[in-house]
């Protein structure tokens, strides 16, 4: 499986999830999550809500025990052993910060818990406090902050006993767009300038692409893939994360032989293309294949410009930026979206209900490996 | 504002005033009364005089009885509000089959006559030879107050986002450091509160008292001794001063009630 192919790369592992699984009751929340974090690696566990993606990171960091399957932390087992004393602090998405307390006192919670010395205990919050720029607000009570600030302190305060590994769990879902983005940049430089490793929980594929080294994505209590942002985008494994991801068009298709010396004619429901030998070495006639074209590889055109491909008509248009996503609707029923700039579109001239021709190059073509197994 | 009706708000507003009066009118007779010189509280008015207070400043009988309701007040107190916490936190922090059980067997005891109540109480402590003491009165009322005690510190405890109990152990704080320095940090304003109303609780509490009480009497049952003797202002006095000190328990109590978070 490719979640195995991948765990070789990190020969240094400081988190092994080996067949892990978890059960409340009859519902499984984490199904036999088998794979590694490495030391060092900036790791994001992405998928919709209920998917097991904080589960997992509870059990990471004790709060839950495994049913099954064993987790090791830094080439220890863990099972069994108690949140308070592991090392995983963890930022939450309600931050948890204690209202009674303040800012500073917050901070030096954690050293507090651990028995250090009062005089030490303010140092080594004040080296926090001053790496998050939240100095000047060490006397201020939690509720008197701004969300931004509160997450600094959150941070702050996971930070101070300076662990191996941070736990997030969605720590920037309570913040506007703009701020997001800016929180987002904080963390990544922190985790490069602290080198220690961070897993990041989130729903949101923004946030997993643009600050993981890797992403785990998580459907139902399984994984579904594991790999680098730029893997996962380019060569989903299988339907759930090219669906979820949400930018291709996915086909159903049948082999109806060679093309050529290294393609593949495959029919499809509307039409005909030519899938790469490369995506489908060991193809033969008759085999089912699912493949995807994803929406800004693919081209429209008019149909009286003779290109071929399928026939589809515009239901919509929705606005991306310097893009735009159309939506067509083919005579068959399903539905494709093409990525086009402005410009491009302006040519076409279209409106909803007009007629157009979905075409693409066959190198674009992926196939799902987890759909033609 | 428009959507208000004039009658409506007038007819509200007379009612409150109708019940603050029912409710305050015999106080504050009582209060006039204990300041008058007459001896049978009657219209006009005689002179003003302490004479009253200072009759039960120096009745030894009355600071017995004090003496007793403020060392039977303090003890209740802090039993209770223990108690209290304990059963607040449990159905806080666990989920247990038979809880609701549980609970409604903890808040049971306010619901139950008092006069059921006590005669339970004196049935069971003369058993146990303790009927007649101090430790009696204490066991009776420690019972009748901690689920007041429970009530307001379990309303505190439901404010609390659960995450900061879990993020205290995620920080390495045990369970006793996370009770120790989260839980009850937290809940410190109802603890209080707590302690204030159930002291108050047991100043007022006659019919219990009456029935364990025995010779070791608080100052309820001393006040109904007095007035079956004879109608004496004294009780006046006595009705205003304790009126007072219960009053102080219940603004402390309230005033520490109000969401912390408001005060800012």
């Amino acid at each position: 499986m490719e979640a195995n192919a991948q765990m070789e790369q990190h020969s240094e592992a400081i988190v092994t999830f080996d067949n892990v699984v978890k059960r409340f009751g009859d519902f499984t929340a984490v199904e036999k999550a088998h794979f590694e974090i490495g030391r060092g690696e900036f790791l994001a566990i992405m998928g919709s809500s209920g998917c097991g993606k904080t589960t997992t990171l509870r059990m990471l960091a004790g709060l839950e025990d495994p049913t099954e399957g064993a987790i090791y932390l830094d080439g220890e087992k863990v099972n069994g052993k108690a949140t308070w004393d592991r090392d995983t602090p963890m930022v939450w998405q309600s931050l948890a910060l204690f209202p009674f307390l303040t800012v500073q006192e917050n901070v030096e919670f954690a050293l507090k818990m651990r028995g250090v010395g009062k005089e030490e205990r303010r140092q080594r919050a004040e080296k926090w406090l001053e790496k998050m720029q939240i100095t000047e607000f060490a006397n201020r009570n939690i509720n008197q902050l701004s969300g931004g600030q509160k997450q600094r302190v959150a941070l702050a305060r996971a930070l101070v006993t300076e662990p191996k590994i941070l736990l997030l769990d969605e720590p920037l879902s309570a913040l506007d767009a703009h701020l997001k983005v800016r929180m987002q940049a904080v963390l990544s430089n922190l985790q490069k300038d602290l080198g220690i490793t961070f897993v990041y929980v989130t729903h949101s594929m923004s946030e997993a692409f643009s600050m993981a080294d890797r992403v785990v994505i998580m459907s139902r209590g399984q994984i579904e893939q594991i790999g680098t942002p730029e893997e996962i985008y380019r060569e989903p494994y299988n339907r759930f994360v090219a669906e979820f991801l949400g930018s291709a068009n996915i086909f159903d298709g049948v082999v109806q032989g060679p093309a050529g010396a290294d393609g593949w004619q495959v029919a499809y429901e509307g039409g005909e293309t030519i899938l790469p030998k490369s995506e489908l070495p060991d193809g033969r006639q008759g085999q089912k294949v699912t493949f995807i074209v994803s929406a800004e590889n693919m081209q429209l055109s008019l149909p009286d410009s003779g290109q071929p491909g399928i026939e589809a008509s515009v239901a919509g248009e929705e606005f991306i930026g310097g893009t735009a996503m159309v939506f067509l609707e083919t005579a068959g029923g399903q539905e494709l979206k093409v990525q086009k700039s402005h410009d491009e579109l302006s040519l076409l001239n279209l409106h909803a209900g007009s007629k157009v021709v979905v075409h693409w190059e066959s190198g674009s073509c992926h196939v799902l490996p987890g759909e033609n197994k | 504002m428009g959507n208000e009706n004039r009658i409506i708000n007038l007819l509200l507003k007379l009612h409150i005033a109708l019940c603050l009066l029912f409710i305050f009118a015999p106080i504050a007779g009582s209060f006039v009364f204990s300041l008058n010189s007459d001896r049978f509280p009657s219209l006009p008015l005689g002179e003003f005089s302490t004479e009253w207070y200072r009759l039960i400043w120096e009745d030894p009988l009355v600071w017995q009885g004090f003496a007793n309701t403020v060392v039977v007040g303090l003890t209740v107190a802090v039993i209770a509000t223990v108690l209290g916490f304990g059963g607040a936190y449990t159905d806080f922090r666990y989920n247990f089959t038979g809880k609701s059980f549980y609970l409604a067997l903890a808040l049971l005891p306010p619901t139950i006559p008092v006069v059921i109540m006590g005669l339970a109480m004196l049935a069971f402590l003369s058993r146990v030879n303790l009927s007649g003491t101090t430790i009696s009165v204490i066991i009776a009322h420690g019972v009748m107050c901690s689920p007041f005690a429970m009530a307001i510190i379990r309303l505190r405890l439901s404010q609390m986002d659960p995450d900061l109990e879990a993020a205290s152990w995620n920080m390495g704080g045990n369970q006793w450091q996370t009770l120790r320095y989260v839980i009850i940090p937290f809940a410190k304003p109802a603890i209080f509160a707590a302690l204030f109303i159930t002291m108050a609780v047991s100043f007022d509490e006659f019919a219990v008292a009456w029935f364990v009480s025995g010779l070791n009497e608080t100052l309820p049952v001393k006040i109904l001794g007095f007035l079956q003797g004879q109608v004496s202002p004294r009780i006046n006095a006595i009705g205003s001063l304790a009126f007072l000190s219960s009053m102080t328990l219940i603004i402390l109590a309230q005033l520490l009630l109000r969401s912390p978070e408001d005060k800012k």
